[in-house]
């Protein structure tokens, strides 16, 4: 079952635990799973169909450029985590 | 450890290709030379008629009236705009649109085109008046007449913090990572990363350094100043000719500004005189568009260099807090980062990136890592060569060094002993692919510059490393066979440093034909797919990766087409070194020309295409080595010597990459040494040219020796990584170093021009 690691700043919604594990073969489906077991994560991380623009999600360690549509393993890691801002040179 | 025989620039190449790695002449080089090249300034058409911006005088300020009737009536003009001209002005706040990496709400993007309610920095456009000369249009903004409620202001990310700060935006509250906090505060974004137990890493520690430290705004410097020229049909179709850096994200925060559709919008871009990141951002085309809508006439706005420096976005002054622990046998057990960093008049610091690099160069098992994103009534920050990671490296490279100092280890050895590498796990959540952190430090090790004699009173030698994650995002890319066998490449990337050629190149080697044979042009945005932006060292990386899967659709198609005329399979065929030939009979053989001559009679002409955005990114690390004489009495540094390290993965065109190592350390060297937005109470800038703005020049800097490492990396399919920024993340910290090795002391602000040298002096007791 995927891990998905835990913002210190979103443990609230987790009673503090910093990693959780939920099912999942997508991002999308991991969040929506969360959600579920921990309302009130979707509301944090998605806006409409899409990861909010100021968070990134790291799957395996690599940052995704899929967002949503990213594909999850059995054994994976999961972060989200702010977003670069500032762009680019 | 041996001494390497490295000449003056080196390339450590680990694997050799028949086109990529070598130095052809760039594509567009004589057109660059001979002045022909057109850049922003130079379009011209019928009836062109030229923009003025009126900005504020105030860094703080709501806005009571504007009154435009007396500049309208003004001979000689023919239209004003303010924001009200502008369509959805009651656009929600929370409404985002994304230029190039940087993610913006519609509303600030509409306010720092034109200010509506307020003015939040001096310098901010706040209307603009259209008129049959430049000349005429800058008289006119003296006519109109703006009723100004001044405000206080708070100009650095400290100050914005405190409780009794100026508030900036009303509606502003603190988001934690998607979670509003109820405050209206200017503290816009807060976020944490965490890794392992900070506490119990400090407790193991033996030595505990921590340093407070201060960054200037400074700004990148590029030499053509922003400019947008634009063409309102009267069939609703815009036409914006502009330099920038994101041709497809000016078109797209146009049109969002515009509120039109994006395919009522074409933008051409032109050459580009430099961007360094400060070359996305739509300024002067959505005014333009609609002075252009009001007048019936193709409008031109060219910024002076004093309106660029005051209205285009900078990069951000920053407090760091860096506390870092080791043991005494050299290993670092614990590292925390307070990164307070000026997003300027709207959210969007480059904070983010900077914790994602702040630490990014060691295996530390305990971290903490507090960022946040602080507006100010200064320009909205742009992104700057490697944005947030040259101030974080600033201050982590002094403790380090410190470190090193403090346990008697060579501050080289303590770097390495404690370096990243593959499957190191940053406190941000990623874990290293390979990397070449490692390799770039033992390079600085054995570099006869780090182990030649420095002699000399009040001189030193600092050095500091430092990492970059690169960026990708979306790219295109369209090849053409011409009947004689030459090739017509078309991408969307703005060519700042030669990538036109380093994109060629990589389809070049596909087909093993030379890279001249490939024409490669730059086109609008209606001739090519979405391609983001010119930054984040993408280009040669994500553009050359298009190009090198649309070469091999080439080389699929062209061998089917050979297949069709010999009647033959097509797996019994191979396409290399520009000729067909058969696997399984040597009398088979067509050269790539002969063959492209036949396209039309066989099928039909070969065009091969590919868009992508690439998986994964090659992160770049880079090591500065510097030489300094300290004039104690006068405060002056003078940069003696000066070696960059750098891993390209594979450098692709070895002379760009060295330009980019040498660019990026002189302009590490500035923002080192002298550059600064140096700001009055009122919160005005003092020194908007480049007389005062003190750039360093020829005679400054000494000649800049590189070393190019070569770890591959491992998802581009020539290794390449992205080049263009990391060399400026380490030139400021190795150069403090330098300077503490030269006089013993420990610089914490930037720049450490001569004042602050001989301010820090004296309070050393010198």
């Amino acid at each position: 079952m995927p891990t998905v690691h835990i913002p210190s700043l979103m443990q609230k919604l987790t009673d503090g635990r910093s990693t959780v594990q939920v099912e999942g073969a997508t991002v999308r489906q991991v969040i929506n799973n969360l959600d579920e077991a921990h309302p009130g994560m979707k509301e944090r991380l998605v806006a409409g169909h899409k990861i909010k623009p100021n968070i990134s999600v790291a799957v395996d360690g690599v940052v995704s450029a899929m967002g949503m549509l990213e594909k999850v393993g059995e054994d994976s890691e999961v972060f989200f985590l702010p977003a670069i801002g500032g762009g680019a040179a | 450890m041996a001494i390497k025989n490295y000449e003056p620039n080196m390339v450590l190449a680990t694997t050799e290709y028949e086109v990529v790695g070598t130095r052809p002449v760039r594509h567009d080089g004589t057109d660059k030379v001979t002045g022909r090249a057109q850049y922003g300034a130079d379009f011209t058409s019928t009836g062109l008629i030229f923009g003025a911006v009126l900005r504020s005088p105030h860094a703080h300020a709501r806005i009571r009236s504007i009154d435009v009737s007396k500049a309208e009536a003004q001979p000689g003009v023919l239209a004003a705009v303010t924001a009200k001209d502008f369509p959805r002005s009651d656009a929600s706040p929370d409404e985002y649109v994304q230029l190039g990496e940087l993610n913006t709400r519609l509303g600030y993007l509409r306010d720092n085109i034109l200010a509506s309610d307020k003015t939040l920095y001096k310098g901010q456009p706040v209307a603009a008046v259209a008129a049959a000369n430049a000349h005429v249009a800058h008289e006119a903004l003296a006519l109109i007449e703006v009723d100004y409620e001044v405000l206080p202001s708070v100009l650095t990310a400290p100050d914005g913090m405190k409780d009794d700060a100026p508030i900036l935006h009303d509606h502003l509250k603190t988001e934690e990572l998607g979670e509003l906090t109820d405050r209206v505060s200017n503290v816009a974004q807060h976020f944490q990363h965490v890794l392992g137990n900070l506490e119990e890493g400090l407790a193991e520690a033996d030595v505990v350094i921590e340093r407070e430290f201060d960054t200037a705004t400074v700004h990148q410097g590029y030499i053509e100043p922003h400019n947008a020229t634009a063409f309102w049909n009267k069939d609703g179709k815009v036409t914006i000719w502009c330099s920038t850096q994101g041709p497809f994200e000016v078109r797209d925060a146009s049109a969002a500004s515009l509120n039109l559709d994006i395919a009522d919008i074409k933008l051409v871009p032109m050459e580009i005189g430099g961007g360094f990141g400060g070359k996305f951002e739509p300024y002067g085309a959505p005014v333009a568009a609609m002075l252009s809508k009001k007048t019936g006439h193709t409008v031109k706005i060219i910024m002076s260099r004093a309106e660029d420096l005051q209205g285009t976005g900078p990069t951000p002054g920053s407090n760091l807090r860096i506390k870092m622990g080791a043991t005494r046998d050299g290993k670092i057990t614990a590292a925390q980062a307070h990164l307070a960093f000026e997003a300027g008049a709207f959210p969007g610091s480059p904070v983010g990136a900077a914790a994602m690099t702040v630490f990014a160069a060691y295996d530390v098992p305990n971290v903490v890592i507090d960022g946040y994103d602080v507006v100010v009534n200064k320009p909205k920050s742009g992104a700057y060569r490697a944005p947030g990671a040259t101030q974080a490296a600033f201050g982590v490279e002094t403790v380090i060094d410190e470190i090193a100092e403090k346990l008697g280890h060579d501050p080289i050895e303590l770097r390495l002993m404690n370096a990243a590498k593959e499957g190191t796990r940053r406190a941000d959540g990623p874990i290293n692919p390979k990397i070449g952190c490692v390799e770039v430090l033992e390079a600085m090790r054995d570099h006869p510059h780090y182990n030649a004699p420095l002699e000399g009173p009040n001189r030193g030698r600092g050095v500091a490393v430092g990492f970059w994650i690169n960026g990708a995002g979306a790219s295109a890319c369209t090849i053409m066979v011409n009947p004689d066998g030459s090739l017509t490449l078309s991408e969307g990337s703005a060519d700042i440093g030669g990538t036109r050629t380093s994109v060629a190149m990589q389809a070049a080697e596909v087909l093993g034909i030379p890279v001249e044979k490939i024409n490669p042009q730059v086109v609008d945005t209606d001739s090519v797919g979405y391609t983001s932006g010119t930054g984040g060292s993408s280009v040669t990386f994500k553009a050359g990766w298009t190009a090198y899967e649309a070469a091999n659709d080439i080389k699929r198609q062209m061998i089917d087409r050979a297949s069709k005329i010999w009647e033959v399979e097509p797996d019994t065929l191979d396409l290399q070194a520009g000729e067909i030939t058969s696997k399984v009979d040597s009398e088979l053989r067509m050269s790539f020309a002969e063959l492209a001559g036949q396209l039309n009679d066989t099928g039909g002409p070969v065009v091969g295409s590919c868009s992508l955005t690439p998986p994964a990114i090659g992160g770049a690390y880079a090591g500065s080595i510097v030489d300094v004489e300290v004039d104690p009495e006068t405060g002056k540094v003078t940069v003696l010597r000066f070696t960059c390290v750098q891993d390209a993965g594979k450098a692709i065109h070895p002379s760009y990459v060295e330009g980019q190592m040498q660019g990026g350390s002189v302009q590490g060297i500035g923002w080192g040494l002298n550059e600064e937005y140096f700001m009055n109470e009122a919160g005005g800038m003092m020194n908007s040219s480049l007389l005062d703005y003190r750039m360093p020049v020829s005679l400054d800097v000494p000649m800049i020796d590189t070393v190019i490492v070569e770890v591959p990396s491992a998802t581009h399919p020539y290794g390449a990584r992205g080049v263009g920024e990391v060399n400026i993340v380490t030139p400021p910290a190795a150069i403090a170093n330098g300077i503490y090795r030269a006089v013993n002391i420990r610089m914490e602000k930037l720049p450490m021009n001569p004042g602050a040298v001989v301010e820090a002096v004296w309070k050393n007791g010198g």
